[in-house]
């Protein structure tokens, strides 16, 4: 067992409102300079560029898990992240089907395909920054479907976060964790939500600059690293666990 | 009515002036970007809680003005965008339901 430290919530420049210096090898030089033992690539309802982002990755010792963050029908970001790139990419075709707008760059910003070499390769149409037609639940029940792990993202925050947004935890929801806010501490977290005292917290730095990468982040005690492992240590079983950075607090 | 006549009528304050000259054609009211996207009418004051700079970008894509409703105050980067992006920004201290009813009661009516 180690503590391998995760930022799962890395954005592209394929994201509309992501740096366009967010090309696969600087996200990897600057998760592996932060000490970073994976991070997960969450464009906004796609996973175009996470192929790219992994190739960039071999040979760093960067583990890479391949998501998105899915605008739900309710405009509550979810944090997809699956152990294949195959279920990654069958999410995408599932909140593509229901994804409706055309980007116009110049108002919501540019969506860049690239390769590991970057190279552009396109201009993503879609409109990334729009919603699905899919509720939270059918959200979170197909990440589930195809092997994934599901967090509310930014949880706390108005915009886009699951209780900011909702003013509730909604019942029967089965998310994996919480994501919070940077400037919220886990303390005042479970006062102000003690309905979800059952669900881990995490960190991560939801990074749209090359800055931003590894600002928050959050270790898990694990034997080797893997998405059956994250789930395992998100729900502390086999003596595994989690340590939010900020508060230090072991999960068992 | 232009936005300055209702601007002043409504006491509604001024937070981004771009267009105040500008016929107002309907007003809208909605918090989710992907209901606004699809059914706000080009031209309308769009009457929102929604604070962040998605908002400005929705504004600019569908060609309205912004009124913040119940004593919201923009993001920094909302009002960024909307400098950006030309769109007028007003809010009000009156909460949703009765900043509406006033500027029915002055004669604006939904979307064309
Ligand atoms: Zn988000
Ligand atoms: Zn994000």
């Amino acid at each position: 067992m180690r503590v391998w430290r995760a930022d799962l919530h890395v954005h592209t420049c394929l994201s509309p409102c992501a740096d366009l210096a967010m090309a696969p090898r600087t996200i990897i030089a600057r998760a592996a300079a932060r000490g970073l033992d994976a991070i997960g690539v969450a464009d906004h309802n796609s996973a175009a560029n996470a192929p790219a982002v992994q190739r960039a990755a071999r040979g760093s010792g960067l583990t890479v898990f391949a998501g998105m963050e899915v605008t739900s029908r309710e405009e509550v970001h979810i944090l997809a992240l699956f152990g294949a790139l195959e279920a990654a990419f069958a999410m995408q075709e599932f909140v593509q089907r229901r994804l409706p707008g055309r980007n116009r760059p110049e108002i919501f910003g540019l969506q860049v395909l690239v390769n590991e070499e970057h190279d552009v390769l396109g201009f993503e149409p879609r409109l990334l920054a729009g919603a699905t037609g899919w509720s939270l639940s059918e959200v979170v029940e197909r990440v589930h479907r195809l092997g994934g792990l599901a967090f509310a993202a930014h949880a706390d925050r108005e915009a886009f976060g699951l209780l900011g947004h909702l003013g509730l935890l909604p019942r029967g929801l089965a998310l994996d964790g919480l994501e919070l806010s940077p400037n919220t501490s886990e303390a005042e977290f479970r006062r102000r939500w003690p309905e979800c005292a059952e669900l881990p917290l995490l960190r991560f730095s939801d990074a749209h600059s090359p800055e931003q990468i590894g600002r928050a982040a959050t270790g898990f005690r694990l034997p080797e690293l893997n998405l059956e492992e994250l789930r395992k240590a998100l729900r502390g079983a086999e003596g595994r666990g989690i340590l939010t950075e900020a508060a230090s607090l072991w999960k068992n | 009515m232009t936005l300055r006549a209702l601007a002043e009528t409504l006491g509604l304050e001024v937070l981004s002036a771009w267009d105040l000259d500008r016929e107002v054609t309907g007003a809208y009211v909605a918090d989710l970007l992907s209901d606004v996207l699809a059914h706000a009418a080009p031209g309308s004051l769009w009457i929102t809680l929604q604070t962040h700079a998605n908002v400005a970008a929705v504004a600019a894509l569908k060609e309205l003005s912004v009124l913040l409703a119940n004593g919201r105050r923009p993001d920094p980067d909302m009002l960024e965008r909307a400098r950006e992006h030309k769109v007028t920004v007003l809010a009000t201290g009156l909460p949703a339901f009765e900043i509406a009813g006033r500027l029915y009661a002055a004669g604006l009516r939904g979307g064309n």
